[in-house]
C-alpha cells in the first residue's frame, strides 16, 4: 500500500545543503502497526513530512495507493491528505474554544460531505476512539490531556483514511494517558484494521507496534517484526491495579 | 468547502475574539456612517441653496448695465454703473418671444424717515409685474399698480422690516397701512406691505421700499436722467430661458449700435446660471466632505487588515492544522478573505443606519434637512465591500500561502 523506494531529501543548496533522509527504502501494508523510531535529527520528521504528503522529497518515489505522491504539486497533496490521511499530533492541534463534536467534523467540512452524514460519522469516529457520549458537547479545552488526544485520534479517523500518522502522540502525556492513548491505537488496528504508523522517540512506546523501522543520520538501521507486542489495555489495568496497592 | 460551511467558520472565528472584532468593526462603522452623514448634510445644504435662489424669482433673466468707459486710461465705474438702459429698451424688450412679464428697476439708497424714526434703505421703482417677476406676495393692502405709475403716485410698499424700523418693534404690518412716511424729503403714501421672505440671494427683500417707477424716475432720478439700473425679465418656461436670453442679447445689442458682442455695454444674467454656479460650489464641498470622511473609511480599512495579520499569526497552528487535514490554498484564503468581508459589511450596515439616523436627527433639530440619498448608501455600501477584498486579500493571501509543517511547528 505505501511504497517508499530510494527517498532523498535535501534541504538548501549546496554548499549547505543539508541531507535529512538518504536512500530511505521500504514498504507498509495495509492492515500494519509500524513504529518509526528514531533519536531527534534522525530524519523521522522529515520521514513523517513525506509520509504524510506534507512535503515531497528531493529524489526517490513515494507510492501511495497506487498513486505516485512524490511529483505532486501543492493543491493535489492537499487532496491526497484530505481523503487518504489522518493525522495525530504530538501537541494536539485542536480548535480552541470549540466543542469536540466539532472539531472531529473538521475534515468532513473540508471533504464536502453533506451535513446530515458528519454528526453519525464524527460520533461513530468518537466512540471507535473511546470517548462516550457525555464529552461530545464539550469544549476542547474543558478536557484532560488524554481525552484531547482521543479526540485528536477521533478526528485523524472520521475520513475512513488509508493511513493514520501519530507524530509522538504521547510526547505530553504522562505515563498513565500515553497508556490509554497507545491502546486506543492498537485497538483502531485490532478491531477496524487501521493502518498506523507510530513516530517516537521512546523504545517503550515503539513496543507496542507490530513492526518497529529504527532509522538514524537519515538511513534505516533496522527494520524488523515485533512479535510480541506490549499491549496497551493490560497495562493500563496492572498499572490501575499497583496505584490502589 | 460548501458556502454554509464557510458562514459557519467565519462567524465561529469572529465570535471568538467578539472585542478585537467589534472594535474593528467601529472603524468601519465611523468611516461610513461619516460618508453618509456628511455627503447628506452637503446634499441637504446645496438643495436649499436652490431653493432660495430661485425664491426670488422663477425663469428669471436680469439685464443690468454694463461699466461706465472713459477714454484712455480713466477710473472705470464697475459694471452696473453705466446709463445704458431705458424705459424704452424694456418695452422693446417685452416684444421678445416667450418673455412673459417684464419690469425695470431703479434702485438707490435713501433716507426714509416716519413719525420721529428714519432708517437708510433701498429704495426701488419697479413696474406692476415685479412682484410677479420676483415672487412678491403681499401681506397687507396691495402692490403697485400700472395706472398708480402712470399718473405718478406717490404711493410705497414696503417690507415687513422697514415697518418695524420706521413704527417700533411692535408695529404689524396693517398698523404701516395707509401711514405716510418721507422718502429723500418726499412724502409717500404706504398702500402695501409684503410677505416676510427672509434674505436670500441678493441682499434682504424684506427691507425694500418699492415705489411705482415713473415716480421714481421724475422725483428721484432727476431731469433729463431716464435711465435704469435692472431690467428683470421673466421667461415664459425654464426651457425657453437661454433662447430668451440669446433673443435679448441680440435686441440690445441692435438697439445699442454695437457689432462686437464683446464691447455689450450691459450683461444679461440667467438666473440658470446662478443655481447652476451655487451648485457647483456647494457640490465642491460636499465632495471635500465626503473625501475627509473618506479618509477615516481608509483608516478602518487598514484597522481591518491589520487584525487580519494578527489574527493569521495568532491562528497560524490552526491554519497548519487544517491545511494537514486537507484544506487547499483557496479553502484557507477563501477563509481568511470571508471574515474581513464580513467585518465591513457588518460595520457597513451599522455605519449606514447611523449616518442615516445621524442625518435624521440633523434634519429635525432644523440645522439643515439632510438628504441620504440612495447612490450614496449604494456607494458606501460598495466602498466598505471594496476594502473588505482590498485589506482582507493580503493577509488572506499570507495565510494561504504558509507552509503547513512550518505552521503546525510554530510557537
Amino acid at each position: 500500500m505505501i511504497e517508499f523506494s530510494h527517498i532523498t531529501k535535501t534541504y538548501g543548496s549546496e554548499p549547505e545543503a543539508y541531507t535529512a533522509l538518504r536512500d530511505v527504502s521500504f514498504s507498509i501494508d495495509e492492515g500494519e502497526f509500524v513504529a518509526i523510531m528514531g533519536p531527534s535529527g534522525s530524519g523521522k520528521s522529515t520521514l513523517m513530512h513525506i509520509l504524510g504528503c506534507l512535503d515531497t522529497p528531493t529524489s526517490g518515489t513515494y507510492t501511495l495507493e497506487d498513486r505516485d505522491v512524490s511529483t505532486m504539486n501543492d493543491d493535489e497533496l492537499a487532496e491526497i491528505r484530505k481523503d487518504k490521511i489522518g493525522f495525530v499530533f504530538q501537541s494536539f492541534n485542536l480548535l480552541p474554544r470549540t466543542t469536540v463534536l466539532r472539531n472531529v467534523m473538521l475534515p468532513l467540512i473540508y471533504a464536502g460531505t453533506p451535513v446530515e452524514e458528519r454528526t453519525a460519522r464524527a460520533v461513530a469516529a468518537l466512540v471507535a476512539s473511546g470517548l462516550t457520549e457525555s464529552h461530545f458537547n464539550h469544549l476542547s479545552n474543558q478536557l484532560s490531556g488524554g481525552q484531547i488526544q482521543r479526540v485528536a485520534i477521533a478526528r485523524a479517523l472520521v475520513n475512513d483514511p488509508s493511513l493514520i500518522l501519530a507524530d509522538e502522540p504521547t510526547g505530553n502525556l504522562d505515563s498513565r494517558t500515553s497508556l490509554i492513548v497507545l491502546g486506543t491505537l492498537q485497538e483502531l488496528n485490532r478491531k477496524h484494521g487501521c493502518t498506523i504508523v507510530l513516530i517516537t522517540h521512546e523504545p517503550d512506546i515503539a513496543q507496542h507496534a507490530n513492526r518497529i523501522i529504527r532509522i538514524r543520520d537519515g538511513k534505516i538501521v533496522s527494520d524488523e517484526k515485533n512479535t510480541t507486542p506490549r499491549d496497551a489495555t493490560r497495562e493500563t489495568k496492572l498499572y490501575e491495579e499497583t496505584a490502589h496497592v | 468547502m460548501r458556502n454554509r460551511d464557510l458562514i459557519d467558520e467565519t462567524y465561529a472565528a469572529l465570535s471568538a475574539n467578539k472585542v478585537r472584532s467589534s472594535l474593528t468593526v467601529l472603524g468601519i462603522v465611523i468611516g461610513i456612517a461619516s460618508v453618509i452623514a456628511l455627503t447628506a448634510i452637503g446634499q441637504g445644504a446645496q438643495s436649499s441653496i436652490q431653493s432660495s435662489i430661485e425664491s426670488i424669482g422663477s425663469n428669471l433673466i436680469e439685464v443690468l448695465p454694463g461699466a461706465t468707459r472713459q477714454i484712455g486710461f480713466g477710473v472705470s465705474g464697475g459694471r452696473g454703473t453705466a446709463r445704458s438702459l431705458t424705459i424704452d429698451d424694456e418695452n422693446a424688450l417685452a416684444q421678445v418671444t416667450n418673455v412673459a412679464e417684464v419690469s425695470g428697476e431703479v434702485s438707490n439708497r435713501y433716507q426714509v424717515a416716519a413719525a420721529g424714526a428714519n432708517t437708510n434703505t433701498t429704495v426701488d421703482g419697479v413696474d406692476a409685474a415685479y412682484a410677479t417677476i420676483r415672487n412678491l406676495t403681499i401681506d397687507q393692502g396691495s402692490f403697485i399698480t400700472d395706472s398708480q405709475s402712470a399718473s405718478l403716485a406717490k404711493v410705497a410698499v414696503v417690507g415687513p422690516t422697514v415697518v418695524t424700523d420706521l413704527f417700533g418693534t411692535n408695529a404689524v404690518a396693517s398698523d404701516a397701512l395707509g401711514q405716510n412716511i418721507r422718502i429723500n424729503n418726499i412724502q409717500f403714501t404706504i398702500v402695501g406691505v409684503t410677505m416676510t421672505k427672509g434674505a436670500s440671494g441678493f441682499g434682504n427683500q424684506d427691507t425694500m421700499i418699492y415705489v411705482p417707477i415713473a415716480t421714481a424716475l421724475q422725483y428721484f432720478a432727476g431731469t433729463g436722467n431716464a435711465y435704469l439700473s435692472t431690467i428683470d425679465i421673466q421667461a415664459t418656461t425654464q426651457s425657453a430661458m437661454t433662447q430668451v436670453q440669446n433673443d435679448v442679447t441680440t435686441l440690445l445689442l441692435s438697439r445699442h449700435n454695437i457689432s462686437d458682442p464683446t464691447k455689450a455695454d450691459f450683461s444679461v444674467l440667467n438666473q440658470a446660471d446662478l443655481v447652476s454656479a451655487a451648485s457647483s460650489v456647494t457640490g465642491t464641498l460636499t465632495s471635500l466632505l465626503a473625501a475627509v470622511a473618506g479618509i477615516s473609511l481608509i483608516v478602518g480599512g487598514i484597522g481591518i487588515m491589520n487584525m487580519m495579520l494578527t489574527t493569521v499569526t495568532e491562528r497560524m497552528r490552526e491554519i497548519g492544522l487544517r491545511k494537514a487535514i486537507g484544506a487547499t490554498k483557496k479553502d484557507i484564503n477563501n477563509q481568511f478573505l470571508a471574515e474581513a468581508i464580513a467585518l465591513t459589511f457588518i460595520g457597513g450596515a451599522i455605519g449606514i443606519a447611523l449616518g442615516w439616523s445621524i442625518s435624521f436627527i440633523v434634519s429635525i433639530t432644523g440645522i439643515v434637512s439632510a438628504q441620504v440619498t440612495f447612490s450614496s448608501v449604494l456607494l458606501a455600501f460598495g466602498v466598505s465591500a471594496t476594502i473588505g477584498i482590498v485589506f482582507g486579500w493580503y493577509p488572506a493571501k499570507r495565510a494561504s500561502n504558509l507552509n503547513p509543517i512550518d505552521a503546525l511547528r510554530y510557537e
